[in-house]
């Protein structure tokens, strides 16, 4: 199905159009650009419903296919479509924008235009990410999106803000450059960026090593997996609260998709040989990272730790379907092991989006982000504490909410490949319980800390809006995710035999 | 050689005649003209400019070739010049507001400039190795005079001198390397010599050695390391407007100058001049990259900056095919085009007779004047590779050419050093956004319109070149096709 209208294009260019023209109010006129920021982020939310409605679930083709010449020399396009995974992340990322500029209405004072214009931009370019279909439009836009980010994170971040973005900036920039050679290197083999014909490139083993890791490199940055995951505590401890969301609930979930669109499809042998490593590296992020975020005492630092943690999962449900499909012949429970992946991810997005939320509403009053200064905020923030224990509910895992539904596939998924894939996997139940309760206790229960916090005021309106609207998803998601498992579940199947076919 | 001149030619000539004509009516009315009306010196040279490339632009058959075989006019020619010319004129706009608050809006200036260009119009156009060295040497002489424009300076009759020595020093060299060549394949004219060269046994050695001084002449010229040593020194040291000149039009005259001498020329010889600029490409991208970090002055880290640039520059023509000679002259021209902006906005902030060289004197641009701040962070993404920005496309070129022609290493080290150079532009956007002002005034803009609007446009062409690189890309690739 194509569409009449180029909706894509209109999801990609309607907020970077849109965040150009709201940089145009200037500093005096904060007011207005804040509204027509939220107008453009709306528009876009409302534009990408059309996307979900009209979107074929049950065909595992490319949709709403746009495609003009872009770059003639080289055999670029300009090619964008989505498939069921693309579809789901586009929403999440047009819901998230809304969320966050709702979000920081009161906080960000300084430069509101050039805060809601950057994030207007950056959503622009990660629907970008997520709709092309050509490798070098993709890079583009993989890469584009760090320089909004890195002023996000740099004009309105906390004290040690110009190291951390600095240190978020090159560490993604060198991740993605040796990606670049691995492009180039497909291009001049293939004569053209098209992914879909690269799935299709026969490349012979030691070529498709190479450019695994090249691919490995750029996306574990991204995802980010243990060891090269430095940079995201101190992005996310340093990043305003928007940026700690978008980081977490869409900036992520890029290295995932990355996953699923270059390694797999176009390396799916190398994939297989190395999924050991990548297996490995997930399960000590899992458990290891786990444990680190039981011991900080800062709560942003905690959530990134666990972001990292529960991000393990989905390269962990990613990887394992090889061992799935290659060795064991189960494409069944391969497929089960990425729509996992896929669900943690969007789950993922929601809960680590709610739960830097929550933080943010916090530091708004107290402007501290540490544990020891707070104690017994239900007292005073009955309803913020209500919604503040289902998120790390539903971070730990509690069935009935998104958090269990994408683990619990993955450890099923898991089992199977092998017992103690699931064992070791399960661990983070156990820890993710631990430190996401015992955040709770000592932040939202128990005496109250301090005369500050006694006075700490309930959640207005607009707060309680953005953090009901992340709980609705949240439930929904965990109670009825058989909407969003269908609109994936054609477009992970075709992967799932592509990758049992292998290219050698 | 029996040389007949005859109407048809000197038509082909008509760009370079004309902006001779112009150059020294420019000389001479410029006598005539008192101070306060030296505008009209500004206005004619801009207009010399314009009417030059419209006369390059001027459609001709495929390529021609005239003076016994000395001139070339091709399409690599035409599109070269129309680059300089364009630059020169984005030069001369953004110039104008500097001397005019030193005292130094002069006609020599103008002048000068306009024999440099002609210098380089004939270098792009050059078929034989003596027309090559007197355009070079006569935009080295021109710029040479320009550097010591302020002649009460120290520092700028330093960086003069340098400039000079050096320069000269690498024209010897130059020469040098082309009297071997010419010893060896009996010939000054590059159609000869690339026959010769490919014939050439007995001779090989001499060969070999003139091809080393020549790549060491251009390398020179081109600032590449490790004979990069005048280059931060003479950016320092020049007036602004200077430095302006020095860093964007004579790069792609550099370019031309290699791409006329190892590809016309010494075409068979790439085996050979490969390897040695495989080693300048690694050198310049590790002593500009790393050398940049250091500096606190921007005039000096957009001269290591360059070197590294030149580092990728060198990156393409070492592939020595036509698809690396193409991604090089795409990245010569969007270099000069990103330079120009870059000093531009130099100038921009450089008021009331203050420089504004310092990188801590763009702290909290953002806040005094976010417009142009904007565009600085425009020209150091795009500096940086950054995608969406021109700086990308033009690395993606040269690396598909290097990868293309098998150097996957050397692609892998550009990339990397890409990286490492990302620190340093990152750093003038952390001045601009993340620091407070260092000058709370409000921002003084100049009242210069043509300046500021130029500037603009100079900005967003790098964003625009960059989503839309398919037409110059497809034209540096046809006409660098042989």
């Amino acid at each position: 199905m194509t569409a009449d209208w180029p909706l894509l294009s209109l999801l990609v260019w309607l907020p970077i159009v849109g965040g150009a023209l709201v940089l145009g109010f200037g500093a005096d006129r904060a007011r207005e650009a804040r509204w027509a920021g939220l107008v453009v982020a709306l528009a876009t939310l409302l534009l990408s419903i059309p996307l979900y409605t009209d979107f074929d679930g049950s065909s595992a083709v490319m949709q709403f296919v746009e495609r003009h010449e872009w770059i003639a020399a080289i055999n670029a396009w300009y090619h964008l479509g989505v498939d069921g995974v693309s579809v789901a992340l586009i929403l999440l990322t047009a819901f998230c924008t809304v969320l966050v500029l709702v979000g920081a209405w009161e906080s960000i004072e300084d430069r509101a235009h050039q805060y809601v214009a950057s994030f207007l931009i950056l959503e622009g370019m990660m629907i970008g990410v997520f709709a092309a279909l050509d490798a070098l439009l993709f890079y583009v836009f993989f890469e584009a999106m760090l320089v909004p980010m890195f002023i996000i994170i740099g004009i309105w971040g906390g004290p040690r803000r110009v190291y951390a973005s600095i240190k978020f900036f090159l560490y993604t920039f060198l991740g993605s450059i040796f990606m670049l050679v691995g492009l180039v290197y497909l291009y001049l083999k293939a004569g053209n960026w098209e992914l879909a014909q690269w799935a299709l490139l026969p490349l012979n083993a030691t070529e498709q090593m190479w450019l695994f890791f090249a691919f490995l490199v750029a996306f574990a940055v991204k995802v980010p997996m243990w060891p090269v995951h430095t940079w995201l505590p101190d992005a996310h401890v340093e990043a305003p609260t928007g940026g700690s969301v978008i980081l977490a609930a869409i900036m992520l979930k890029i290295g995932g998709y990355g996953f699923l669109r270059f390694s797999l499809p176009v390396t799916p042998d190398a994939s297989q040989e190395w999924a050991w490593l990548v297996i490995a590296l997930s399960l000590v992020a899992v458990i290891y990272v786990g444990l680190v975020a039981l011991v900080q005492e800062d709560m942003k630092k905690l959530i990134a730790y666990s972001s990292i943690s529960h991000m393990g999962f989905v390269t962990l449900g990613t990887f394992i379907a090889f061992a799935l499909v290659r060795e064991a012949g189960n494409a069944d429970a391969a497929r089960l092991g990425l729509q996992g992946a896929m669900v943690q991810m969007v789950s993922h997005g929601f809960i680590s989006g709610a739960m830097f939320s929550c933080v943010g509403v916090l530091y708004d009053r107290m402007h501290s982000r540490m544990i020891r200064d707070y104690g017994g905020v239900a007292n005073s923030m009955p309803w913020f504490a209500a919604l503040f224990v289902l998120f790390a509910m539903a971070n730990s895992g509690l069935p009935g909410t998104s958090g269990f539904v994408g683990e619990f596939m993955v450890i099923i998924a898991a089992f199977q490949a092998n017992p103690w894939f699931a064992v070791l996997a399960g661990l983070t139940l156990v820890i993710g319980a631990a430190y996401t309760l015992w955040l709770v206790k000592r932040v939202i229960f128990g005496e109250v800390a301090n005369q500050e916090v006694r006075e700490l005021k309930d959640i207005d309106a607009r707060e309680a809006f953005v953090l009901c609207a992340f709980a609705v998803a949240v439930l929904l998601v965990g109670v009825w995710p058989a909407p969003l498992i269908e609109l994936m579940d054609a477009s992970l199947a075709a992967l799932a035999d592509h990758i049992s076919a292998g290219k050698l | 050689m029996n040389v007949n001149v005859g109407m048809a030619d000197l038509m082909s000539l008509a760009p370079e005649l004309f902006l001779l004509g112009a150059a020294l009516s420019i000389l001479m009315i410029d006598l005539f003209v008192s101070q306060q009306r030296r505008g009209l010196t500004h206005f004619l040279s801009l207009l010399a400019l314009v009417l030059t490339a419209i006369l390059t632009l001027r459609p001709h058959t495929e390529e021609i070739r005239v003076f016994g075989g000395m001139f070339v006019r091709d399409g690599a020619a035409d599109l070269l010049k129309v680059a300089m010319l364009v630059t020169m004129a984005a030069v001369f706009v953004y110039a104008k507001p500097y001397l005019r608050d030193r005292g130094l809006f002069v006609g020599e200036f103008y002048v000068l400039a306009l024999f440099g260009t002609l210098g380089m119009m004939l270098m792009a156009s050059s078929a034989n190795l003596l027309l090559l060295y007197l355009g070079l040497e006569l935009l080295a002489l021109s710029s040479y005079a320009l550097v010591a424009l302020n002649r009460d300076s120290s520092l700028s009759s330093e960086a003069a001198m340098k400039y000079f020595v050096l320069g000269a020093l690498a024209s010897g060299m130059l020469l040098y390397g082309m009297s071997m060549v010419y010893g060896a394949t009996g010939s000054l004219d590059f159609g000869s010599i690339h026959g010769a060269a490919s014939l050439a046994y007995e001779n090989r050695n001499l060969l070999v050695l003139g091809v080393t001084f020549i790549v060491v002449g251009t390398a020179f010229k081109l600032g590449a390391a490790p004979f990069h040593m005048w280059l931060p020194d003479v950016y320092e040291g020049s007036p602004t407007a200077v430095t302006l000149f020095l860093a964007s039009a004579p790069k792609i005259a550099a370019f031309a100058m290699a791409y006329r001498l190892l590809g016309d020329a010494l075409g068979p010889m790439a085996l050979e001049w490969q390897q040695m600029l495989a080693v300048l490409a690694v050198l310049s991208l590790a002593i500009g990259n790393l050398a940049a970090i250091m500096q606190t002055n921007l005039k000096r880290m957009l001269a290591y900056s360059t070197v590294s640039h030149i580092g990728f520059l060198l990156l393409g023509l070492a592939s020595g095919t036509n698809d690396g000679f193409a991604a090089s002259m795409f990245y010569a021209i969007t270099y000069a085009i990103g330079a120009a902006a870059a000093f531009g906005l130099i100038i921009l902030l450089a008021r009331n007779g203050r420089e504004a060289d310092q990188i801590a004197d763009f702290s909290g641009l953002n806040q005094r004047n976010p417009w142009y701040a904007l565009l600085m962070l425009m020209v150091m993404a795009s500096m940086a590779g950054v995608p969406i920005w021109v700086g990308f496309v033009a690395k993606l070129a040269v690396l598909k050419a290097a990868v293309g022609a098998g150097l996957l290493w050397l692609a892998i080290v550009g990339a990397v050093f890409a990286v490492i150079g990302a620190f340093y532009y990152l750093r003038v956007i952390k001045v601009m956004y993340f620091d407070p002002p260092a000058d709370p005034e409000p921002f003084a803009l100049p009242d210069d319109r043509p300046f500021r609007i130029l500037l603009s446009i100079n900005g967003l062409a790098l964003l625009g070149l960059g989503i839309f690189a398919g037409p110059l890309w497809a034209w540096c690739l046809e006409v660098a096709s042989r």
